[in-house]
């Protein structure tokens, strides 16, 4: 039972590991690979082509996010299998 | 020792009524340096006044929070909240390459410096998912110690120790030439005694508290260089768009800018061949090595000792996790406003420089030509009269400023904008405080990791496990002096570029120990033999790559199979290799940058910068195959990884105290 218990934490902690890894993939690479297309639209008010924002603020957000996203996701599953630390 | 902890309890509770005070004093401070300025006390002193002012208030730090226990030398008694540890990890992390350098890399490269801005803030989502909480379950005091638990000992703790003091000493030389560079320009010094003026300000601050002082100044230094560093871009937009957020207007900014390299092409103030449009990408770097370098940044920040180090200090797993989330939110207040300082310089130097008639432009630039940091047609633009001279001599020259005529040091972005903007003596006082704050707490952090893991790690681990408390911090504390005292020298001595050693520093951190941390964590099965062989082969292939191509560029054409690198605009190759391997000086060692083939040359024509793309692919498949061709790690170890990986219980590493 404890045991079946550790490899389904970790198993729900690997998920969740390449699930941020994946959407650290795109914002870090995957969505400049195509830079020239998207510096043609002009985000509206702002100015900025698209494919020059995302590298110099938008992947930046996108990472921030996740960070605090992920610590939330992660506690949640160490407290669902009992192994979070006590307050 | 129940006052005790109740003192220190107190101390914790009231770090926000701390920190606000301070925020407010400094603020208060900048406003009286203001009014003496309108008195007419002259700029010297109140340079002087700033940076002396704001080293003391460091200094006093590190003396009150000096500490004789061995786990607050180490790890600040593991007691920093999240918040706290997010912000002394944003001054850990930013650098003199980061608050002087970025903002200039991405006015000279465009879009192609971004590598640089994506580079070193996505590492931290690898540092969060990867490896930084399980380190802080594990109960290290250093990287190695981790290395050593896992990997059989005292061998791989060695390997560790190597790759550490490697990239870490490499990092720190930049530090410490940063220090001397931002005060020799503010304070008027000679460069050597400025660097060791500088060096005295970091000893202070770590030498009597380690990590617990070094933590508490580093928010301080946070602190200080957030501000200065955003104070200018903030005026200047206000100024120019009635909106105090640069973040968002700059975007017109580079509207502005595409539109007038459109102009100037068509008067013919430059060619295709000369002008790099500001938004098109790949011109600098080839795709290929953009995201090559990307890659090594963002590995190299998960690797890197003093930054891992930092998430031994939290109370907690789960706060480890939070705290990498809160310094990449504190990094990225300074990483998103970078842009937004090289467009506005660029654009101020399309449209108030180039295309000026010579006896017109701005006065501000002559203040950083006569330092030599701007030159016009060749000469350093001191005054009008030199550049007219200057331009004359230069058949054809129309007499309105060109882009080929004008070059301009990429540390001037930064320190010159209070000028451009025209705001008066005390914003760049400021702004020498920032960039200090930044090189000094990073050089703190370096220093350290490098001390603890010689005391700790090489004396305390494997010379005399039985040493008394007393004699491991003193060595501790001795050792720290010494490889300080290192650093300035080589520093002293001008070694390089900053950007490019701070490169090399990563990619070796990424080499030596990215596959062996995340394989011990990540993967029960890998063995000692296969880690320890694993570090050994990519951070040798990486090590190889980086000193044949920099210092034997000639053997690496002749013996190793390396060919020139490409233009990135045109795909042609860098060298004539044919040409330049038939030079007398071809195979030639220990070459200077200046060869013809330094850092020019490579495999699949890769930047030596990210010469851990080779190492770490090389390091994984190694630890992969020996740890199969090994026995299973013991049903013991197998059980410590499992602990590991759970936040609950007691730290696997109990260390006594």
């Amino acid at each position: 039972m404890a045991q079946d218990n550790t490899e389904a934490h970790w198993t729900a902690t690997r998920n969740l590991m390449l699930k941020h890894l994946g959407a650290w993939l795109f914002f870090g690479y995957i969505i400049h690979f195509f830079v020239v297309p998207l510096n043609a639209i002009k985000i509206p008010i702002l100015n900025f082509p698209l494919g020059f924002y995302m590298g110099a603020q938008g992947s930046l957000i996108a990472f921030v996010v996740m960070l605090f996203l992920f610590a939330k996701q992660q506690d949640r599953i160490d407290r669902d299998h009992g192994f979070a630390e006590d307050e | 020792m129940a006052t005790q902890s109740a003192a220190t309890s107190d101390f914790y509770r009231n770090l926000g009524r701390m920190y606000g005070t301070y925020t407010g004093s400094f603020i208060a401070f900048i406003i009286l340096l203001a009014i003496l300025e309108q008195v007419g006390v002259p700029n010297r002193i109140l340079g002087y006044l700033f940076v002396g002012f704001t080293i003391i208030v460091y200094a006093v730090i590190g003396v009150m929070t000096r500490t004789a226990q061995v786990s607050e030398y180490y790890v600040a008694g593991r007691r920093v909240p999240a918040f706290y540890n997010g912000m002394a990890t944003g001054a850990d992390w930013m650098s003199a390459a980061s608050f002087v350098g970025m903002a200039g890399t991405l006015f000279l490269l465009g879009y192609d410096g971004l590598t640089w801005v994506l580079g070193w803030t996505g590492g931290y989502v690898l540092v969060a998912i990867l490896i930084g909480p399980y380190l802080r379950k594990f109960g290290a005091y250093t990287v190695p110690d981790f290395m050593a638990f896992r990997f059989g000992g005292n061998f791989a703790r060695m390997v560790a120790v190597i790759v550490l003091v490697c990239c870490s000493f490499t990092y720190v030389t930049a530090q410490v030439y940063g220090t001397g560079l931002i005060a020799s320009r503010f304070l008027g010094m000679s460069f050597e005694v400025a660097v060791f003026a500088g060096l005295a300000g970091i000893l202070l601050c770590s030498m009597l508290g380690g990590m617990r002082a070094v933590t508490w100044t580093q928010i301080a230094q946070y602190i200080v260089l957030i501000i200065a560093y955003l104070t200018p871009i903030v005026i200047l937009s206000t100024k120019h768009y009635g909106i105090p957020i640069p973040q968002l207007t700059y975007g017109t900014a580079i509207a502005e800018i595409t539109a007038r390299e459109g102009q100037m092409l068509a008067a013919g103030l430059t060619t295709a061949a000369a002008l790099k449009p500001h938004i098109s990408p790949f011109i600098n770097y080839t795709p290929f090595n953009f995201f090559a370098i990307m890659l090594c940044m963002m590995v190299g920040t998960a690797s890197l000792p003093h930054i891992l180090m930092r998430y031994f200090t939290t109370p907690s797993v789960r706060e480890a996790r939070q705290s990498v989330a809160w310094s990449l939110l504190f990094i990225f207040l300074l990483y998103f406003s970078a842009p937004a300082y090289a467009a506005f310089s660029k654009l101020e130097v399309y449209t108030n420089i180039i295309g000026r008639d010579l006896t017109q432009v701005r006065p501000w630039l002559f203040t950083w030509g006569e330092l030599g940091l701007i030159q016009i047609c060749g000469k350093n633009a001191a005054n009008i009269d030199t550049i007219v001279a200057a331009c004359k001599a230069i058949a054809g020259h129309p007499g309105v400023v060109r882009l080929q005529d004008f070059v301009i040091n990429t540390d001037v972005i930064v320190l010159s904008t209070p000028e451009i903007a025209g705001l008066p003596y005390v914003i760049s006082g400021l702004v020498a405080a920032g960039g200090l704050a930044a090189a000094l707490s990073t050089a703190d952090g370096l220093l350290l990791a490098i001390a603890n893991a010689l005391s700790h790690d090489v004396y305390y681990k494997m010379i005399d496990p039985n040493a008394p408390t007393i004699r491991r911090l003193t060595v501790a504390r001795v050792l720290l002096f010494v490889v300080a005292v290192c650093a300035a020298y080589l520093a002293s001595t001008k070694p390089g570029d900053i950007l490019a050693m701070v490169g090399w520093a990563f990619s070796l951190a990424m080499a030596g120990n990215f596959p062996a941390l995340v394989m011990g964590v990540w993967w029960k099965r890998t063995t000692a033999a296969g880690a320890v062989a694993g570090m050994i082969a990519g951070f040798g292939l990486c090590i190889f790559y980086l000193v044949t191509t920099r210092y034997f560029p000639g053997a690496g054409v002749a013996y190793f199979g390396m060919s020139s690198l490409a233009n990135p605009a045109t795909g042609a190759p860098l060298v004539n290799l044919a040409t330049a391997m038939a030079a007398p000086n071809a195979m030639e060692s220990w070459v200077t940058i200046a060869h013809p083939l330094a850092n020019k040359v490579g495999w699949f024509g890769l930047n030596n910068i990210a010469c851990g793309l080779l190492g770490m692919p090389l390091g994984f498949a190694v630890i992969y195959v020996v740890s199969l061709m090994t026995p299973e790690p013991s049903k013991e170890m197998q059980a410590y990884v499992d602990e590991i990986r759970k936040p609950r219980g007691r730290t696997v590493l109990e260390e006594k105290t």
